[in-house]
């Protein structure tokens, strides 16, 4: 008898079903959501006569086919995941906040705006770099926490309110740009002042990726460990999941929510410092490239997940940096890269409902 | 100095006759906004069906060269993103706020793929009714020149108003949006009634869209909306769920969208920039001081995310 099992339990072990954890869930199902959205938007592409086969192809070229093009890949990546987190941040607190693009474009402007007046009078590069991005993560918290404000005082609807800070964020950027802070030496295109080579960001040794993306992954590792690991973060989730349990408990769950409203503008001023101080080296009308737009979606695709964020960041990254080939070699409008953008997202949402429906993910025992 | 030669006249003259030109597409949205909130659902994505909308419009008016089939065709446009906001939303477990942000991205990708060879040639526009001659003053005749989509957006409003009022269906779905459970019991499919009137919102707000290209600013390109179709969602909030008060609200936005053009006009173009923020400031204003009104919750739809 000893070492060998009752015959009962042999029995039940044989047939135990085969059961695979949610993680893997989520991958299949998202997985399956890309595959679909490709596939929708394939047949999109024959149906006006263009080869499906060709696109992908030169998405792949464009986006990861050589180290030039993978550079140019990870640069468009460094925003995005910033921008991803922006969003990914507060929605774990229950905020479907969609005003990165504006934070960005405000924390850029403050950057730019107080380059001007140090730069000119010579100070230490490290020292203004940092008071830059000082004023960039400040200026974005305050814009997106303003919303976060709006929420929680006045009961404000924080998807609306965040859009329209982001056309606000916009018209201020303009009235700076082409008003008081513009140089006069940029004829054609208002911008502010260059900060000058010399206090540029530079890029990765060996690569022209800036430092961005260094940030940006440093930005998912922490606050992965903060929403996954720390009680803040717990706090965060309980919140977002239960706000009523959660102010049982004596949860200042307001305070939570101005909070990660903040630390979602800070995070996309952060991606403005960026593109000031490593990409355009002033603020102006350029600023506005969608960047926040792109990055909810990229949020989406991680499921809020801060480290997710950081490949689906370098997909669309691939796709915004194949745009151009695919202009070129195919003669598609880059628009094309829109609609691919918004079958992704709209297949991506209808995936949740898969969610929870197929027995093989859920945890053995749970035999509903 | 005369009257009409006074700054302060120009600015007036200017922002009526703005107000009306720009009133007409949130009239449009809001109350296609309204029936679909109606219904206990909110469509962020209507932004995508404006733009939609208003390259569809442009399009057909240039290959037919009739822009009423224009108008028609963008409504349509309407109906199919309305459909798949609908029908998506009715699964379990989507959120209807994602959808809209989702749809927002891809009626606009659609619009600027299909609409980038129409930015150059010029399409027969809509007519207007000139209803100023009576009063022999060149600014104010110039003001009080009106699309008859005008007209038509407020008779929809006043149709609107009394479908909810009096109507079998208008009661099906005032209770679809204020209680499901309740409008289950009546027998009444819930998910249809919040498709139907989903769609229907999204015909309106193409419809809308259609004015933008087709009449004011008349002409199709990119930058064409700025966020028109969001602020309507705003604006329907704001209107406490009454097409008659959308009416207002509508003028109200229409006026604050006509300051910079009517400043413009007089030759003041310093901050210009913030006076074409101004729709948006008021917007976030008006949130703040009526989203937690006692009034705005006795009358908002029960089933509203929104709200909750």
């Amino acid at each position: 008898m000893l070492g060998t099992a009752p015959p009962g339990v042999a029995m039940a072990k044989a047939k135990a079903p085969l059961r695979l954890g949610p993680a893997v869930e989520v991958v299949v199902i998202v997985t399956g959501a890309l595959l679909t959205a490709a596939a929708i938007f394939s047949l999109f592409l024959l149906a006006i006569g263009h080869s499906p086969v060709r696109f992908f192809e030169l998405v792949y070229i464009g986006g990861f086919g050589s180290s030039f093009s993978f550079q140019n890949t990870l640069r468009r990546a460094a925003p995005l995941i910033l921008t991803g987190l922006a969003f990914a941040i507060p929605a774990r607190i229950g905020l479907t906040m969609i005003g990165a693009e504006g934070a960005l474009v405000i924390g850029a402007l403050a950057a730019a705006a107080l380059a001007v007046p140090i730069v000119t009078q010579g100070w230490p590069v490290a020292l203004t770099l940092t008071a830059m991005a000082l004023a960039a993560v400040f200026a974005g918290g305050l814009w997106t926490g303003f919303a976060g404000w709006l929420r929680h005082s006045r009961g404000v609807n924080e998807t609306i309110s965040t859009l329209l800070l982001a056309y606000i964020a916009t018209a201020v950027l303009f009235f700076f740009v082409e008003g008081p802070l513009r140089d006069p030496g940029s004829a054609n295109r208002p911008s502010t002042m260059p900060i000058g080579r010399d206090y540029m960001i530079g890029t990765l040794p060996g690569t022209n990726v800036h430092w961005g993306l260094v940030a940006g992954i440093l930005c998912c590792i922490v606050l992965w460990l903060v929403m996954s690991r720390t009680t803040f973060g717990f706090a965060v989730r309980l919140s977002g999941g239960n706000p009523r349990a959660a102010l049982a408990q004596g949860l200042p769950v307001g305070k939570l929510v101005v909070l990660c409203a903040a630390i979602a503008g800070g995070l996309a001023g952060l991606a403005g410092f960026f593109e000031v101080a490593a990409v355009h080296g002033q603020a102006n009308a350029a600023l506005v490239a969608g960047y926040g737009f792109t990055g909810i979606l990229v949020a989406f695709l991680a499921r809020q997940n801060p480290l997710a964020i950081i490949p689906v960041a370098i997909l669309f990254g691939a796709l915004a940096a194949s745009g151009g080939l695919i202009q070129r070699r195919m003669g598609l409008p880059d628009a094309s890269v829109l609609v691919l953008q918004g079958t992704i997202f709209v297949t991506l949402l209808a995936a949740e409902t898969l969610y929870g429906r197929f027995k093989i993910f859920r945890p053995r025992g749970d035999e509903r | 100095m005369d009257l009409t030669d006074s700054a302060l006249f120009t600015v007036l003259v200017a922002m009526l006759g703005g107000a009306i030109r720009v009133s007409t597409p949130f009239l449009f949205v809001a109350v296609g906004e309204c029936l679909t909130e109606k219904s206990g659902r909110i469509n962020l994505g209507l932004e995508g069906n404006l733009v939609l909308g208003a390259m569809v419009a442009y399009a057909t008016s240039f290959h037919t060269g009739e822009p009423w089939l224009g108008v028609l065709a963008a409504g349509v446009s309407g109906i199919f993103l309305g459909l798949i906001h609908g029908t998506l939303c009715s699964l379990p477990r989507v959120n209807d706020i994602a959808v809209g942000i989702a749809m927002m991205a891809f009626g606009t990708g659609l619009a600027f793929y299909f609409g980038r060879p129409y930015i150059q040639p010029p399409a027969p526009l809509l007519p207007s009714i000139p209803l100023g001659n009576w009063t022999g003053i060149p600014s104010l005749q110039r003001a009080l020149e009106i699309n008859p989509l005008f007209f038509v957006g407020i008779a929809v409003a006043l149709l609107m108003s009394w479908f909810f009022r009096s109507t079998r269906w208008g009661l099906i779905v005032r209770t679809t949006g204020d209680s499901a459970p309740a409008a289950k019991a009546m027998g009444v499919n819930v998910d249809l009634v919040r498709i139907l009137a989903t769609a229907s919102g999204g015909f309106l707000a193409g419809v809308g869209g259609s004015f933008l290209s087709l009449y004011y600013p008349g002409s199709w390109n990119e930058g064409l909306s700025s966020g028109q179709g969001l602020m309507a969602v705003a604006l329907v909030i704001f209107a406490r769920w009454d097409p008659i008060r959308c009416i207002w609200a509508a003028f109200l936005f229409g006026a604050a969208g006509a300051i910079g053009p009517a400043f413009q006009a007089i030759g003041i173009t310093q901050g210009f920039y913030f006076f074409n923020a101004a729709p948006y400031i008021l917007t976030l204003f008006i949130l703040a001081s009526s989203a937690r009104s006692r009034s705005s919750a006795r009358e908002a739809p029960g089933e509203l995310s929104i709200v909750k």
